[in-house]
């Protein structure tokens, strides 16, 4: 049944459509399973969302594609993940998380350092940078996050004077930072309030121009707000992958209706 | 049954809000007799020390029996140079095992670390002095300042490595994560980002290390040992406050009791004027965020 969904969406078949590949993918703490054999194949230059109850495994998806599982010693991960066509494996930890930043639940800006600070530490203490091009940097990276207007005047001020919400586009305006293709959003607006929440909406928005963005969520309207495609996790397991559209008005699958129409959640 | 009846009565309440309040005297009354002593000692010192204290006292040598007048600059530029070897064995040891423990914790051998800073930390001062006695003194030959710095350094440790332990477990594990999903190794992230987070906290708990060895007199009887003169070599023999404040204070002579008096007061404001400054300089530009 799912294969069919892919060839209905694959039409085009060219592989470097596609950023993000998982084939079989499994990840088991203390030998059970969290998430059991996900195949997806996320588009570039596109946002992927993904659905689910808590417990199904989003967020445990989502940090086996930085290696962020590799922090957990209970963890252990099987199958492949490539990303642009190279296995994970063959980047190394730090190269693979240049290329794939992440944005997390709860805003996490660095508390000792300043706005300025905070946008640059990617790039510094990763020690690849120019200095005469830092302040481009910032002021681009701001600017895309919607954050320059409010803060240009305040750079050299802790992080932590932000509201929430500005705090999470600073976190984001940190990740674009080191240059990522790939970022990966761990449910960004669940601790924030409906007008930041729908300010980070419309950044995502934009930034699917240049980057492959894959946000987990617990609001469907959202996934329907900003998403291309939407994936949809039961107890570990993928359950159905297709357009938006699709999921929302006409999925395939029964268990889909019955989340996306509020029955259960 | 009506709803009142689920409700506390009346009566409960009262009873309730007597024993919240009974617990709350308790409580100042306990801190009352925390703070007493503290202060006591603070003005007790202050007063008997104050009439001696004086410019002279500071950078004057200790004068002979009989001569009045004279100072402790000696002992005061010895406890200096104590607390400064001290501190350079003490605090780069204790720090790099408490990042250990807290960062790579789990293993054997973080346990044991943490195992034997507790038993270490327990461990009498006396002890250690002997220890200083027989590694340094007794290899080298002679009484002398590097083994009484070496003593008070062993001291420092486990508070030192125990205090960033916990204050690097203070740090929100986001924190770590950000800083690692951006790509930043794992001991960049440990020293800039975590590290830098626990700071002041760490601060506090240095601190409190250099006080408590800056008062410390039995290590040194066996290592750094007294010294009349004015000595800044660290292979001799060196004079300290503490060890000073107690060969005078056991002496027959009441100029050399005032004398301890002052050392005393000198003592604790040393311990005092440490503690401002380090707070000074390492004050965190956000540290109230933290």
């Amino acid at each position: 049944m799912m294969e069919e969904d892919f060839k209905d969406d694959l039409e085009e078949k060219s592989e470097d459509k596609f950023s993000i590949t998982t084939e079989n993918l499994s990840v088991y703490f203390n030998e059970k399973p969290a998430i059991k054999d996900i195949n997806l194949k996320v588009r570039n230059k596109s946002v992927t969302a993904i659905i689910g109850p808590s417990g199904c495994g989003k967020s445990t998806y989502l940090r086996s594609l930085n290696m962020m599982h590799e922090l957990t010693p209970s963890a252990t991960v099987y199958g492949s993940i490539k990303i642009n066509n190279i296995d994970i494996e063959e980047f190394g930890v730090i190269n693979l998380r240049k290329k794939v930043g992440m944005v997390f639940q709860k805003p996490n800006p660095f508390p000792t350092l300043s706005i300025y600070e905070n946008v640059t530490s990617g790039l510094i203490y990763t020690g690849n940078y120019k200095k005469s091009r830092l302040d481009d940097i910032v002021e681009k990276c701001l600017t895309a996050s919607g954050l320059w207007k409010e803060v240009k005047d305040r750079l050299k001020v802790s992080a932590m004077t932000l509201s929430g919400g500005q705090q999470q586009r600073l976190c984001i305006a940190r990740t674009i930072a080191v240059n990522p293709d790939i970022i990966l959003m761990d449910e960004p607006t669940s601790a924030l309030d409906p007008i930041s929440t729908t300010n980070i909406e419309e950044l995502v928005y934009n930034l699917k121009k240049e980057y492959t963005i894959i946000i987990v969520t617990h609001n469907m309207q959202q996934a329907a707000r900003v998403s291309d495609h939407t994936a949809f996790f039961y107890l570990g397991r993928l359950v159905e992958y297709s357009k938006t559209r699709t999921i929302f008005t006409n999925p395939k699958e029964k268990l889909t209706e019955e989340y996306v129409t509020g029955k259960f959640g | 049954m009506t709803t009142k009846d689920i409700f506390i009565t009346d009566k409960n309440l009262k009873y309730r809000k007597l024993k919240s309040n009974m617990v709350l005297i308790f409580c100042v009354f306990a801190s009352i007799l925390t703070v007493l002593p503290l202060l006591y000692i603070f003005f007790y010192t202050t007063a008997s020390g104050f009439t001696h204290l004086s410019l002279d006292f500071l950078i004057q040598m200790p004068k002979p029996v009989g001569e009045t007048g004279g100072g402790m600059a000696n002992a005061i530029v010895g406890t200096l140079i104590l607390i400064g070897l001290a501190s350079v064995i003490g605090i780069p040891v204790g720090i790099l095992s408490g990042i250990y423990v807290a960062e790579y914790s789990g293993g054997i051998f973080s346990n044991i670390v943490k195992f034997v800073t507790d038993v270490l930390s327990g461990t009498p001062s006396i002890i250690i002095g002997i220890f200083a006695y027989t590694v340094i003194v007794l290899t080298t030959g002679s009484f002398s300042a590097l083994s009484g710095g070496f003593a008070l350094g062993i001291i420092m440790i486990p508070t030192v490595t125990r205090i960033t332990e916990e204050m690097l477990k203070l740090v929100p594990q986001s924190i770590r994560e950000a800083s690692l999903a951006l790509g930043i190794s794992r001991w960049r992230t440990t020293l800039n980002i975590v590290l830098k987070t626990a700071l002041p906290g760490i601060t506090t708990g240095i601190l409190l290390a250099i006080a408590r060895i800056a008062g410390e007199t039995a290590p040194l009887l066996f290592t750094s040992f007294g010294n009349q003169f004015f000595s800044l070599s660290l292979d001799e023999p060196i004079a300290s406050l503490p060890i000073q404040i107690y060969n005078y204070a056991k002496s027959p002579y009441t100029d050399w009791h005032q004398q301890a008096w002052a050392g005393a007061m000198v003592l604790v404001l040393l311990v005092f004027i440490i503690n401002l400054i380090v707070r000074f300089f390492t004050k965190n530009k956000f540290s109230s965020d933290v």
